[in-house]
């Protein structure tokens, strides 16, 4: 494992195995090395864009599910954790502490969608006993990237 | 109709603009450049230390400090410096808060340099020494150091320059634009040189948390020899991204800080308060915060440096400050022409070496406080750029 790596690439997937080499003062070959030994291990799991839809997409909403489920016996809350994580609807599935007890991000293309999938879906699983479902009306940080209106530079462009 | 030029003083208007003036207007006004041109962090200053000043504020904590700067804070500055630098200053006699590492220097020159002093400045440095040694009335006196020596001043340089009207020496180190530092041994052999003289040391140590490679930053200070003789400066825009907070400071022996702190008392009263109550948390709270912002400034240089090597300008690792300083002696063109041409044909702005002192020719200085991502597009434009002019 190499944390100085894993700290460029959660900045920013796409810099090249040579840029790290660089970034890090290190052989490119070590540093292809250690990647493709992260990945193997599962400790990187994928790259991904971070991407602001709802500025492209009218109809792209997104909601926070919280489910209150019964555990069952032998396989605790695993089981309906992995079923609900089938969903290529879902984006996430997180086990709470406190008043519920997973917490479910869906993704679609409109409240009524989202919610007949709740509905449709997720409530009626055996071990659910209850939903609540709040829709997300701006995302303004995700994954650590501010989703608002970038700042300008103030520094202006040459001082000494 | 009222004659100014009877009004001005002749050492004001004897005093040149920096040449490159235009050259810095027409950059700043040009839309769509893609700068490595600024002298400041791109990082805000960390929250913590905002939050601290927004909850003074919000306590009325708007006063007048005392001259001298906040008690608390000057007592951080003497562990901060005696903790990382090795030198021990009284809080209450040896340190005084000013505005900004700019105000210190100021300040130190105008209680030392009278008329026809001279003051030694290493070159390529940062622009002001120059102009306020010639306000004073002093002569400054360049020494042009050199890329083979890694911009350094040698014992053999400086001797050179000795003269009887010699005042003080500016040390500029870590130092922009050259990324220079000077280490130990470099300072023991200046401390041979000026040992039984009367002449000052004047350590603008600005950016001191800024060194790289397993360099450490030495403050004159903190060789024997040289304590006695040694001002130092430094402050918090640049280690801390705090540079519009405008607070720096100067520490010293007791006579020379007393009277530096007498024209303190009468030009400025006191710096910013706010500010002093942040900076407080600063030097308290934020080496994480610090070690955060140069670990990414390391990985910075070391893109920006293997970038102009790759393309054939030549440039030498800094080991301190946040500037990358290749040659581009090779394109047969001069720092200003290479400078001017790159922002009009390729709109990316970096700052002739000249800017900094005669001695800065063949070199340009490009900032590296900036995304990596930026830094990559402009090294890509300066790369084509270098094909069309061949």
């Amino acid at each position: 494992m190499n944390k100085a790596i894993l700290k460029l690439l959660k900045k920013n997937a796409r810099m090249t195995n040579e840029e790290i080499a660089t970034a890090l003062g290190k052989e490119v070959d070590e540093v292809k090395a250690e990647i493709r030994e992260m990945e193997k291990s599962g400790l990187i799991r994928g790259y991904k864009a971070v991407i602001d839809w709802e500025s492209i997409e009218k109809s792209s909403v997104s909601a926070i599910i919280e489910l209150q489920v019964t555990p069952k016996a032998g396989y605790g809350f695993e089981e309906i954790a992995e079923r609900v994580s089938k969903y290529p609807e879902v984006e996430s599935v997180y086990l709470m502490s406190g008043v519920y007890d997973l917490n479910v991000v869906v993704r679609g293309k409109s409240f009524q969608e989202v919610a007949q999938f709740v509905a449709k879906e997720l409530s009626t699983m055996e071990s659910v006993t209850s939903t609540a479902t709040h829709f997300v009306l701006r995302r303004y940080k995700d994954f650590n990237v501010d989703l608002g209106v970038k700042d300008p530079d103030e520094r202006g462009t040459v001082s000494l | 109709m009222i004659d100014y030029g009877k009004i001005l003083t002749g050492t004001i208007t004897g005093v040149k603009w920096s040449g490159i003036r235009k050259f810095f207007d027409i950059a700043n006004t040009m839309e769509g450049v893609i700068s490595l041109g600024v002298g400041e962090p791109d990082f805000p200053t960390p929250w913590k230390i905002r939050n601290c000043a927004i909850n003074t504020l919000q306590k009325g904590k708007t006063r007048y400090s005392s001259n001298w700067g906040l008690a608390p804070l000057r007592s951080e500055i003497s562990h901060y410096l005696n903790r990382k630098y090795n030198i021990s200053y009284s809080p209450e006699s040896e340190i005084l808060v000013t505005v900004g590492g700019s105000e210190a220097i100021d300040a130190c020159l105008r209680v030392i340099v009278e008329p026809g002093d001279e003051i030694i400045i290493p070159q390529p440095s940062y622009v002001c020494y120059e102009p306020i040694t010639q306000v004073c009335g002093g002569v400054p006196v360049i020494i042009n150091t050199k890329a083979e020596n890694d911009f350094k001043v040698t014992a053999a340089e400086l001797k050179e320059k000795i003269t009887e009207k010699t005042k003080a020496l500016i040390l500029p180190y870590p130092c922009n634009p050259t990324g220079a530092i000077m280490e130990r041994k470099d300072l023991e052999e200046l401390s041979e040189v000026l040992k039984d003289t009367n002449i000052l040391v004047i350590s603008d140590e600005i950016y001191s948390e800024l060194t790289f490679g397993g360099a450490t930053h030495v403050s004159p200070a903190s060789i024997d020899s040289l304590y006695e003789r040694t001002v130092v400066i430094n402050g918090f825009s640049k280690a801390f991204s705090m540079t519009g907070w405008r607070l720096g400071f100067v520490c010293g022996p007791e006579p020379i800080i007393s009277q530096i702190t007498k024209l303190h008392q009468f030009a400025i009263m006191c710096a910013p308060t706010t500010s002093q109550y942040a900076a407080i948390e600063a030097l308290k709270s934020c080496d994480e915060e610090v070690r955060e912002m140069m670990e990414e400034y390391d990985i910075r240089r070391r893109i920006i440096v293997k970038g102009f090597n790759d393309l054939g300008l030549t440039c030498r690792e800094p080991k301190g400050a946040f500037y990358a300083f290749p040659s581009i002696q090779s394109t047969g063109l001069t720092s200003e022409e290479f400078c001017e041409k790159l922002l009009y044909s390729k709109k990316v702005a970096i700052v002739p070496g000249t800017a900094f002192g005669d001695s800065g020719e063949g070199f340009v200085r490009a900032s590296y406080c900036y995304s990596t991502e930026h830094i990559n597009e402009a090294l890509e434009r300066i790369g084509e750029f270098l094909k069309e002019i061949k």
